[in-house]
């Protein structure tokens, strides 16, 4: 990179204030998210410990803990990857797969793409008008919205890692008589996996950080479900993850509490880019074989 | 794609043409439900968001000023509000676009690759941060200082509205960060696709490592880089929770002092007791919000088509 230009000699003011201006705003970008992680693990770190991990909250008793909130999370993220993992994958597997090019493809491309760009605000009005019709403020509800958003995530990387499997893999399992579903199932499924798994997470991390579509959809409950049963039942009834107890513990100006949940989310959400980092590190492996 | 049938000397024809027909008859209708999806939700957002326009008036809520929705004789002008999410989301965007594409500048060109291998995890990093957060940080510690900043500008002006730090500064200085991890990602692989034959001849024409920069590579990946700012306008415009508390809480016009609601917060901010007419106005903001948002879907698919054309 050095020495790339014969002219180097020559100092040039303008580019020298250009270069400075770059190295401010990265230093910025970089110190920005540095002084945000340690702001919130520094703020929060007190305010984090067992009984608060482990406690249902009860303003009765003045005690506050999180873990019906955690749960709640736990709930809507399994629940939501039930709905929006087969088919985010089975629509990759259309377009990639089986799809000609055309309007209908193109169509749906167009919608993916779409999906992506509506803010979450309005997932959550959309969910509260169609879903919580139906089911009203509960869990279903906000899984259900949330499976609409996090449907394109899904949908995109199966696609990528799909297109990433060679032709060979196909016209070999099919040149040796298996079926396509066969192929898909057995061949390009297991290849693609790594790609999938991105996706999931990435929707994973999206739904423990997503906060305006739940509001008016799983809404604020923050009670553990009882027993079996229970965790059947909640299913039916609102829930409030622990990105809205945030939001309402900040509402009420309770910032060790808001710090505290915050700590747990950001914890959270860098194990989950990290589990990305290496799945995607393992992608860029089997390409490279 | 080639002839469907299966060359299988074992099993039953018959099922498993049976089980190709229905595993592609499962996957059409998964590919189908995005479209669905989104048929569905444009379809509510215009049947929810336009009976209030016709009882209220057009005219009445788009260009109305006055935001009184529990009011004996309620109002419900949304003009500010409007207006206030224009100007929040233009301003958060020019300091946020500029900063994020001279940082993505710096992780493909300036960088060694070994710091760029850091900064650029970073980065991605900063995407993934929960918006509430973001939020969070605002009020607790940007407030605080915008209040000290409108103490001592506004100590001789009795007729100023004191709003504690939480105006329209605050919410664009928070939007501007929040956008700045897609304006980088979004640009970095649009400088990277730039072949590198017009940098090594830029290069090799004498021009210095910055002339390059300006005069060749942002240039020549502008279409990228201008999907890169409407994708951040995008974020900007949508984001709801982070801003809710920084922003204040009454609708004033959009100076930089004022307490203001942005679409998404004047949503958020009354949805949760909102009935009949006023909810049914919330709706309509949530509409004029969708129809934003579309136009700059669509504007972002024809740069990118652009670009594939070109």
């Amino acid at each position: 990179m050095e020495h790339a230009s014969i002219m180097n000699k020559k100092r040039r003011v303008s580019d020298q204030l250009l270069e400075a201006l770059i190295y401010l705003c990265a230093f910025l970008a970089v110190g920005l998210l540095l002084g945000i992680i340690g702001y919130v693990f520094w703020r929060g770190f007190r305010t984090v410990n067992w009984s608060f991990l482990v406690t249902e909250q009860s303003p009765t008793k003045g005690i506050m803990g999180i873990a019906g909130n955690i749960v709640n999370t736990l709930y809507i993220v399994v629940l939501t990857l039930l709905a929006a993992t087969p088919i985010g994958v089975g629509g990759a597997i259309y377009l990639n797969e089986y799809a000609k090019p055309g309007k209908f493809v193109s169509l749906v491309q167009f919608t993916i793409e779409t999906l992506t760009g509506i803010p979450s605000i309005i997932f959550g009005l959309f969910g509260n008008v169609f879903f919580g019709k139906i089911f009203g403020y509960s869990m279903l509800t906000g899984a259900l919205t949330l499976t609409i958003m996090v449907l394109p995530l899904i949908a995109r990387n199966t696609q990528e890692a799909l297109r990433t499997v060679p032709d060979s893999y196909r016209s070999g399992a099919l040149g040796i008589g298996a079926t396509k579903w066969y192929m898909i199932r057995t061949i390009l499924l297991p290849s693609a996996m790594p790609g999938i798994l991105t996706g999931v997470i990435l929707a994973i991390g999206r739904i423990v950080g997503e906060s305006a579509a739940l509001l008016f959809t799983a809404g604020s409950g923050y009670y553990l479900p009882k027993g079996g049963m229970g965790l059947f039942r909640k299913l039916f009834e609102s829930g409030g993850t622990m990105t809205i107890e945030l939001y309402l513990q900040m509402a009420k100006g309770k910032y060790d509490v808001a710090f505290g949940i915050a700590c747990v989310l950001l914890a959270l959400v860098l194990l989950l880019n990290l589990l990305t980092k290496y799945l995607a590190g393992r992608l860029n492996v089997e390409n490279r074989k | 794609m080639a002839e469907k049938q299966s060359f299988s000397i074992k099993g039953n024809r018959k099922n498993k043409a049976l089980v190709e027909h229905v595993a592609e008859a499962v996957f059409t209708v998964c590919a189908l439900l995005a479209v669905v999806a989104v048929a569905s939700i444009t379809v509510y957002m215009i049947i929810n968001g336009t009976p209030a326009l016709f009882k209220v008036g057009i005219k009445e809520i788009l260009f109305g000023t006055v935001w009184q929705p529990a009011a004996k004789d309620p109002s419900f002008g949304i003009l500010y509000v409007i207006l206030t999410s224009i100007v929040g989301t233009t301003a958060a965007v020019l300091i946020g676009a500029p900063v994020g594409i001279l940082t993505a500048v710096f992780i493909e060109e300036i960088a060694s690759p070994r710091l760029a291998a850091i900064v650029k995890p970073a980065v991605e990093l900063l995407a993934g941060i929960p918006s509430v957060i973001y939020g969070l940080l605002g009020i607790y510690l940007l407030n605080p200082m915008m209040y000290k900043l409108e103490i001592a500008l506004f100590a001789d002006a009795p007729d100023h509205q004191f709003t504690g730090g939480a105006n329209l500064i605050s919410a664009v200085i928070v939007l501007a960060v929040m956008i700045l991890p897609t304006v980088i990602n979004v640009t970095v692989s649009a400088l990277h696709a730039v072949p590198k034959q017009q940098k090594a001849a830029s290069l090799a024409m004498g021009a210095t490592r910055i002339q390059t920069i300006f005069k060749v590579l942002l240039p020549s990946a502008r279409s990228g880089i201008a999907a890169a700012v409407v994708l951040g306008t995008g974020r900007a415009i949508g984001e709801a929770m982070a801003i809710t508390l920084v922003s204040g809480s009454s609708v004033n016009m959009p100076l930089p002092f004022n307490s203001v609601r942005f679409l998404t917060t004047a949503i958020v901010a009354e949805m949760g007791y909102a009935a009949g007419l006023h909810r049914q106005v919330l709706f309509t903001i949530g509409l004029v919000l969708f129809v934003f948002i579309m136009f700059i879907n669509i504007s972002l698919t024809k740069i990118l088509k652009g670009r594939e054309d070109s």
